[in-house]
């Protein structure tokens, strides 16, 4: 019995300390290793033994990413770019949440489903989807030339514009599920009951739907704008030479600059601007739970 | 009549505060209210009773204007107000639900309607403090409504209402959520309350005790139809029909036919080889037309022995006792199979009740006691 | 007693021709005929003709859907596992940090998932291929896996399990008896969960793929990096099918099970004569 029990926590737990603590440690130490032209291309490594390890630390990486504004500009515009499509999202997104809260029962779970079905489509293909739609020779070219709104096709991918685009169409399902469901909860009367005591339609949406719905909206806004900062795909395949976004940087340092301990470097601080928000989170799931109960 | 007795209905230059003019309301096909006309008066303590379903909270609902009828004429002192939005109505209403705003404290629940009127602050905390006041929630102000008892959200939510000072205030089973010994205090400071601010109170309840306890007036409803509309007493001792008499309080009902037998007194034939009924009844029967004798429990007497000149005595056996503590109710099989039941207060101890299961009884009553109903 | 408003029914319709135009739009260009993607010359099935041929594009398929399969099956064993110790497991040494290390991959970018794998796998020696890849795509799907049947666990009446103990179950009788049969849709949605991950997976497959497997979302992401092209229009399309079918069959089934349930519950109740 204690053996089975040591064994069915044993095994997801070490399995977890190997394949998600240690190398986590690992970017942790390497952001604190020398460059080098060698296989694997730093020093020193674990084969120099624990002493060295810890008599080499070195924030030279730190120091450098300090330095080069590449980095703080990456950083920054990361941010940017989360908060705005996060912004965007939520005005997308709150208005179709609110249309399927109020909708009929029976559509309900249709909706319900229309919204999720498109989360388990492939990522990919959904931000390849606009790649052909905002082109310059792109559907929605074609269609503003034939409007009349221009006369010249307007740069939209390859822009800052067609991330965000592509950010809101990609996180919008976990935008609109708590939302919904804190819309959901929400019981009618209230809203009556604002009425009733003198307010517009209006008015009570503000004063009543919108506080009662404030957990959903930071929940939501959290999951779309934590994996939008270290967002890699959509500034890679919708963004610009000048979209710069921290992935795309971390990437490209790993990939082509085959620079290790810049790159885990670069993960380190994006890690430790993660933390806040996702403490904030946590607290937030944290207190709705206790308010449910 | 004294003339200190509240009875505006029963005076015609009295003018009523709401007037329900031929009103039908459907959702789809389903008729909600059925060419209802109904009048209730200023200051009155007014009760919609009726099962689940009977269409007295889309009344309710109409009068706070979420819904808007889909024929006939909706009055408030005289104006239609089916073009106000619920907004704009001087009327207010205390949720079933209660629907306190759980992000607001009780303090700013209250003073959430009077902000809207766009009153000054003195004037908002004044009014705020004296609804505190009103009911006994001043320690509570700074709470928020999960912070505190079910009983005080339902005062929460009557001074709420009541802070507006409405024309008109609707109550939609407003203890319904209570136990019961709490609703039973409750009712007494509702009339409290109503009696002191002067407030024209509409109560939607499926309690006909609650309604009985509170209201100067009662409506009975069933399926989008008011049947009867009168004072609890009325109600009770002069229902018009089977359905009310059997709604309010406990009945037995005899079906008969009727034969005239001088001014006002009929005998009832209401079963084969047994000797007739007398009743009373003010309203005509004809010779030989179906009726139903509609007796309360509490007017029958049982004894061991046959009661001498009572007009109506009928011999049976008891089938099982109801011991209430403070009554005993007693049903008894009569020949025909027919089970009737009678009522006794219980004056002694329980040991020396001298009637028990089956044991061979008389049940008696007068020819008053009854009413005689068409149908 | 609910009324649609105009505001309503536009703000979803809107909505939802913006979660799914893009989609429709890519499925109706990869009939066309044209090269030239943005132009339309005529109904055709050639792009798909030519995606059958394309001996790279199969490969990576194969090489996804091995990896999808293996890494969300083992993945649901650890997840369900790793639920279980959560929710019923009681105090024992490091449960803080466990619920951490399950709760974090959840929120971490991955990108650096990617790069701290990689790392690993470069310092202990172990080659790049699937069966790096599986271990990579296990270890995060799991979590997943984890949270989803976590939540049916906590939703349901311990008493159950209690019950069967009670009448004599050993604990893993109790478990197979009666836990697993009430959580097993819970389970089953985690294991699609973590297979789609698992097929969705561009940058973490990147990192820990090697030069001797190529998972079909590098594949694309490789040729989409140059641009549009029919082929991938064609690609996509086969697997929107995949996953349109899929739900809507899985919907059907579990609404159907709903009814039956129903059906049964009512015939149960209905008094026998």
């Amino acid at each position: 019995m204690n053996m089975r029990r040591f064994a069915l926590i044993a095994v997801p737990y070490f399995w977890l300390l190997a394949l998600f603590l240690v190398p986590f440690l690992i970017v942790f130490k390497i952001s604190l290793s020398d460059t080098a032209l060698a296989i694997p291309p730093y020093t020193p490594t674990i084969k120099d033994g624990i002493s060295a390890l810890i008599a080499q630390l070195d924030f030279e990486n730190f120091t450098f990413l300090a330095s080069d504004d590449l980095y703080w500009k990456a950083y920054l515009s990361s941010l940017r770019i989360a908060v705005i499509s996060t912004a965007f999202t939520l005005l997308v997104g709150y208005p179709i949440a609110y249309g399927m809260a109020r909708a009929p029962e029976e559509w309900r779970a249709t909706l319900m489903m229309l919204v999720i079905l498109p989360f388990w489509t492939s990522f990919l293909i959904r931000v390849y989807a606009w790649m052909g739609i905002l082109s310059n020779e792109g559907l929605l070219n074609q269609l503003l030339m034939w409007v009349g709104v221009t006369a010249e096709p307007l740069q939209i991918l390859n822009t800052n514009t067609a991330v965000y685009i592509g950010i809101v169409y990609t996180y919008l399902p976990f935008m609109i599920l708590p939302i919904y469901a804190a819309l959901d909860r929400l019981d009618e009367s209230l809203n009556e009951a604002a009425e009733d005591l003198g307010c517009s339609r209006l008015q009570a949406f503000w004063l009543v739907t919108i506080p009662l719905s404030r957990n959903g909206i930071v929940a939501g806004s959290f999951l779309v704008f934590i994996p939008a900062l270290g967002e890699f795909v959509i500034p890679s395949l919708l963004g610009g030479s000048g979209t710069l976004m921290i992935g795309k940087v971390l990437w490209e340092e790993f990939f082509n600059n085959r620079d290790w301990p810049v790159a885990s470097a670069v993960a380190v601080i994006l890690l430790l601007i993660l933390i806040i928000p996702i403490i904030l989170f946590q607290r937030n799931q944290q207190k709705q739970a206790e308010a449910e109960q | 009549m004294s003339p200190t007795v509240f009875a505006p209905w029963n005076n015609p230059d009295e003018k009523p505060l709401i007037r329900f003019k031929n009103v039908t309301k459907k959702f789809g096909e389903f008729v909600a209210i059925d060419d209802l006309s109904l009048d209730i008066y200023a200051q009155e303590f007014f009760a919609l009773l009726g099962p689940s379903g009977c269409g007295k909270t889309t009344m309710m609902r109409m009068l706070a204007g979420f819904e808007n009828p889909t024929s006939g004429r909706i009055e408030l002192a005289g104006q239609d107000i089916a073009p106000v939005p619920p907004n704009k109505r001087a009327v207010n209403m205390m949720f079933q639900s209660y629907a306190l705003f759980p992000h607001l404290s009780i303090w700013d629940n209250i003073a959430f309607g009077l902000r809207r009127d766009k009153m000054s602050k003195d004037a908002i905390e004044a009014r705020v403090a004296e609804m505190l006041k009103l009911t006994r929630l001043e320690k509570f102000a700074r709470r928020k409504p999960h912070q505190i008892s079910g009983g005080q959200r339902q005062r929460v939510a009557l001074a709420r209402s009541l802070a507006k000072a409405p024309k008109l205030l609707l109550l939609d089973e407003p203890l319904g959520a209570l136990d019961k010994k709490l609703r039973q205090d409750t009712q007494f400071e509702l009339m409290d309350i109503q009696e002191s601010t002067g407030t024209t109170f509409v109560i939607v309840t499926h309690d006909q005790e609650e309604a009985m306890t509170v209201a100067s007036r009662v409506a009975v409803m069933d399926e989008g139809r008011v049947i009867q509309v009168a004072t609890p007493a009325e109600i009770y001792e002069a229902p018009n029909s089977v359905y009310v008499a059997d709604f309010i309080g406990d009945v037995n009902i005899i079906k008969a036919s009727t034969k005239a037998i001088g001014q006002d007194q009929y005998h009832l034939n209401w079963i084969e080889g047994q000797p007739p009924l007398t009743a009373t009844s003010a309203l005509p029967f004809s010779e030989g037309q179906q009726a139903h004798l509609a007796i309360r429990p509490e007017k029958i007497k049982i004894s061991t022995d046959r009661p001498e000149d009572a007009p109506n005595a009928l011999q049976g056996k008891v089938l099982d006792i109801a011991y209430l503590g403070n009554l005993s109710t007693y049903h008894v099989e009569l020949p025909g199979g027919q089970v009737i039941k009678a009522q006794t207060a219980n004056t002694r101890r329980i040991a020396r009740r001298d009637i028990t299961w089956e044991d061979p009884v008389w049940i008696s009553w007068s020819a008053t006691a009854g009413v005689l109903l068409a149908q | 007693m609910k009324r649609m408003t105009w505001f309503n029914v536009t703000s979803l319709t809107l909505g939802f021709a913006f979660l799914y135009l893009p989609m429709i739009i890519l499925v109706i260009y990869s009939f066309n005929a044209s090269k030239l993607v943005t132009v339309w010359a005529g109904f055709s099935t050639r792009w798909y003709g030519e995606l059958l041929q394309n001996e790279a594009f199969l490969n990576a398929a194969w090489v996804t859907i091995k990896v999808a399969v293996i890494s969300s099956s083992i993945a649901t064993v650890l997840g369900t596992m790793a639920a279980y110790v959560l929710v019923r497991g009681g105090r024992f040494m490091g449960r803080t940090l466990f619920s951490g290390m399950i709760y974090a991959p959840l929120v971490m970018p991955e990108v650096i998932t990617g790069l701290s794998l990689l790392l690993l796998f470069i310092g202990i020696g172990l080659d790049r291929g699937v069966l790096t890849i599986v271990l990579a795509h296990t270890t995060f799907s799991m979590c997943y896996v984890s949270v989803v049947v976590s939540s049916r666990l906590v939703s349901f009446d311990r008493s159950l399990e209690e019950a069967a103990l009670d009448l004599g179950s050993s604990p893993w009788e109790a478990f197979r008896l009666v836990t697993l049969p009430i959580i097993a849709p819970a389970v089953i949605s985690g294991w699609l969960l973590a297979f789609t991950l698992s097929l969705d997976d561009l940058v973490i497959a990147s990192f820990t793929a090697g030069p001797s497997a190529t998972t079909l979302p590098i594949k694309i992401f490789s040729a989409v990096r140059l641009g549009v092209s029919p082929e991938i229009n064609a690609l996509s399309t086969i697997m929107i099918a995949i996953v349109t079918v899929g739900v809507i069959t899985a919907s059907l089934v579990s609404k159907r099970s709903s009814l039956r349930a129903q059906e049964e519950t009512r015939a149960a109740e209905r008094p026998t004569t």
